[in-house]
């Protein structure tokens, strides 16, 4: 029996190192009949608020309003829940890129997740279109052929929100950073501006992903005398830590706690009465201009709230994907990337909005105020935007990037 | 049992890629081992660890590392994991396997948790984000892990499933020459009445190291051959979860069976993934179904079955 089961073995090496050649050439036209978009998003966890649910129905809006269908062929669109596990997330990616058909993904809420599947994508040769996550070595030292980073990353966050706060006189900085590539990402790129305005970081802590209790470490940043708290993290964890902050009195005491990356859905969740005076940096406010909102009341209409700059941004990437596909005349995936980056993306969405070499989408970026209640005038005008940024100076300029696509 | 059935059996798995998708018989069949090397201390030495997610985690992220940044080829890569899980199992084993019980489990987990504070906090591991891009790279310097066969329009990944099903076959073989070798039977006995056992003139500490280490090496192979498949070593694996996991999956399969763990992992993992849509769902539903497995069938779906046929699977 031993014997023979080596014998099968040695049988079955040898099979695998005869077996056939590798994958087949692209082809024109539409792989597998079928243009398939997948939606892979923290569903259920602390960032479901800002993508979840609401991401797949922009997605499904955006295909729908394309008419269902891409060079006579049916678009198809599929969702799963990556729980914010970088090993659910990869698994699942593999599995739709393998025997899915899926030609493309967006969502990718949480940096880790994100990396694993842009990664994944680079391999098997399909786009990613990354509207949830942070990290900046999406467009850098990860970046990948295929993968977009669509709506705002860290390093524009930092930009155009941390550095208008050291300029208000900010200038001693205590970072609570979600301990995971997103937040170290978001706290480094904020310290080098603050630093770069002559600030100082005074010190910082981390805790993980979907802490209930951040009483600990906002007692460190109390006790560190830091007149800003900055907090490098997001969603459920965001609004947890500025809750709490208030519930100690620490913002009552001088300190001013600063979020690094607020979604609208988390200013609504605080209230105006928290969040008030807040700034923050955005890709996108659904209340900027008439398709703004002309869109974003479409989609409350089907969702029940006005849509997070994740949001919209899922839309917007799912319906400049099919126009790419369709001006290709194919949805293989290096022409399609082709065509992406050589449109000028103006919708509702984005103003002045180009892909990069990189993967970088460079469009106008809004630094915004969270209003005072006496100034609001309904349920959800909740924020004005202070200043536009223009594209090129809100993201990192090309000839910072460390992206092994960009030709220096 | 019947040579014949392993024979079918090994002719299933040899054929399975060309009809199921291969990443996914990789991950049965590496929770497959994993769910084996557990019954083998639990079903055959009567004692219940609580931290082999520890092992599986660990041989993960070291193997993940060295392939990675030491350019070691897949299969000393595994090999380092297995060793390096054997080692840790032999600590956790010296320490734990003083006290008995539900002390016992205690202690394995409490030490399992050590690790993995360990792998969330040391800098090598990528705490949350996981050891990511694991290269699959060389088998033996010569056959390409990482090459895709195109058969019947599917894409298939031949080399590296033909790498896991033999690795996994050794292990599995290796468990079943442990069970069914006096030392087996030794620990069996001391499963079945340790005093008596002792009173026997059995050195009963050094048979239960001797098991645990033996069951944590071959947990090690499993997660270190997890991650080359997924090209992830993730806190998942190293998590107390993994660690309840893996009993459930026993359980559910039967206890102290050869084929009752595989049954039982296969089915875990199956659900897993066919209700991964359902998020976190999948939890409640899998402890339903193991309340009903408990109530139902004490014996595990095997074990029920072997009852039936008055044999032993």
């Amino acid at each position: 029996m031993n014997r023979k089961m080596m014998k099968v073995l040695a049988g079955a090496t040898a099979l695998a190192l005869a077996a056939g050649p590798a994958l087949a050439a692209p082809t024109r036209g539409i792989s597998d009949g079928v243009v398939k978009i997948g939606v892979l998003t923290d569903m259920s966890g602390v960032y479901s608020a800002i993508g979840g649910k609401g991401t797949l129905v922009a997605v499904e809006m955006a295909v729908a309003d394309f008419g269902g269908k891409v060079l006579g062929k049916p678009i198809q669109v599929i969702s799963a829940d990556h729980q914010n596990k970088a090993d659910i997330a990869s698994t699942k990616a593999r599995e739709w890129f393998d025997t899915g058909k899926v030609d493309m993904v967006t969502g990718l809420l949480n940096s880790a997740c994100a990396l694993a599947v842009q990664k994944i994508g680079a391999e098997k040769r399909r786009i990613t279109m990354n509207t949830g996550a942070g990290s900046t070595d999406l467009t850098n030292k990860d970046c990948t052929p295929y993968g977009i980073h669509y709506v705002y990353d860290n390093y524009a966050l930092a930009n155009v929100a941390g550095s208008e706060i050291v300029r208000h006189g900010g200038k001693n900085w205590f970072f609570i950073t979600a301990d995971y590539a997103f937040g170290h990402s978001l706290e480094q790129n904020t310290s080098r501006f603050v630093k770069k305005l002559g600030g100082k970081v005074v010190g910082s802590v981390r805790h993980p992903l979907t802490t209930a209790d951040f009483s600990s470490y906002l007692m460190q940043a109390q006790g560190s005398g830091a007149k800003i708290i900055g907090l490098a993290n997001a969603g459920g964890d965001f609004t947890n830590a500025v809750k709490q902050a208030k519930e100690f009195g620490i913002t009552q005491k001088g300190q001013q706690v600063a979020g690094m990356l607020v979604f609208d859905s988390d200013v609504k969740s605080l209230g105006l009465n928290t969040a008030q005076g807040m700034l923050y940096a955005s890709g996108f406010y659904w209340d900027r201009d008439k398709a703004s909102r002309d869109w974003s009341k479409r989609f409350k209409a089907k969702y029940g709230a006005m849509p997070t700059m994740d949001q919209a941004g899922a839309y917007s990437a799912t319906m400049n994907y099919l126009k790419a596909v369709k001006a290709a005349g194919t949805d293989d995936p290096d022409a399609v990337m082709a065509k992406l980056r050589s449109m000028n993306i103006s919708d509702f969405f984005a103003v002045h909005g180009k892909i990069r070499a990189d993967g970088r989408m460079v469009h106008d970026m809004y630094l915004m105020e969270v209003k005072k209640p006496s100034e609001s005038r309904g349920e959800w005008d909740i924020a004005k935007i202070i200043r536009t940024v223009p594209g090129d100076q809100a993201f990192m300029p090309l000839s910072e990037s460390s992206c092994s696509q960009v030709r220096k | 049992m019947n040579r014949y059935i392993w024979l079918i059996l090994f002719a299933l798995g040899l054929a399975a890629p060309f009809a199921v998708y291969p990443v996914f018989l990789m991950k049965l069949l590496c929770f497959g081992l994993f769910a084996c090397t557990f019954n083998l201390l639990l079903g055959y030495a009567g004692l219940l660890s609580f931290g082999h997610a520890a092992f599986f985690g660990g041989a993960a992220y070291v193997t993940g590392y060295l392939v990675k940044n030491s350019g070691l080829t897949p299969e000393l890569g595994v090999l380092a994991g297995t060793l390096c899980a054997g080692i840790l199992g032999f600590v956790f084993g010296s320490l734990a396997i003083r006290r008995q019980g539900i002390y016992f489990a205690m202690i394995t987990l409490a030490l399992a948790q050590i690790v993995y504070f360990v792998a969330l906090k040391a800098p090598f591991t990528g705490g949350e984000d996981g050891l990511q891009d694991i290269p699959r790279g060389m088998l033996f310097g010569v056959i390409d892990l990482g090459k895709v066969y195109a058969v019947g329009g599917k894409s298939l990944e031949l080399n590296l499933y033909y790498f896991v099903f033999a690795v996994f076959c050794l292990g599995f073989w290796l468990i079943c020459r442990t069970i069914n070798s006096p030392f087996g039977q030794v620990l069996k006995a001391i499963r079945e009445n340790e005093p008596r056992a002792v009173s026997l003139g059995y050195r009963v500490e050094r048979f239960k190291l001797m098991a645990f280490v033996i069951s944590a090496a071959l947990a090690g192979t499993a997660g270190a051959t997890k991650a080359l498949v997924f090209q992830l070593a993730s806190l998942t694996d190293a998590n107390w979860h993994t660690s309840g996991e893996v009993v459930l999956m026993t359980l559910l399969g039967g206890l102290g069976t050869i084929l009752g763990p595989l049954v039982g992992a296969f089915t875990v993992v199956t659900l897993h993934s066919e209700l991964s849509s359902a998020g976190s769902w999948v939890t409640v539903i899998i402890g339903f179904t193991f309340v009903v497995c408990v109530l139902l069938f004490r014996r595990g779906v095997v074990g029920e079955l072997a009852r039936l046929l008055k044999k032993s699977l």
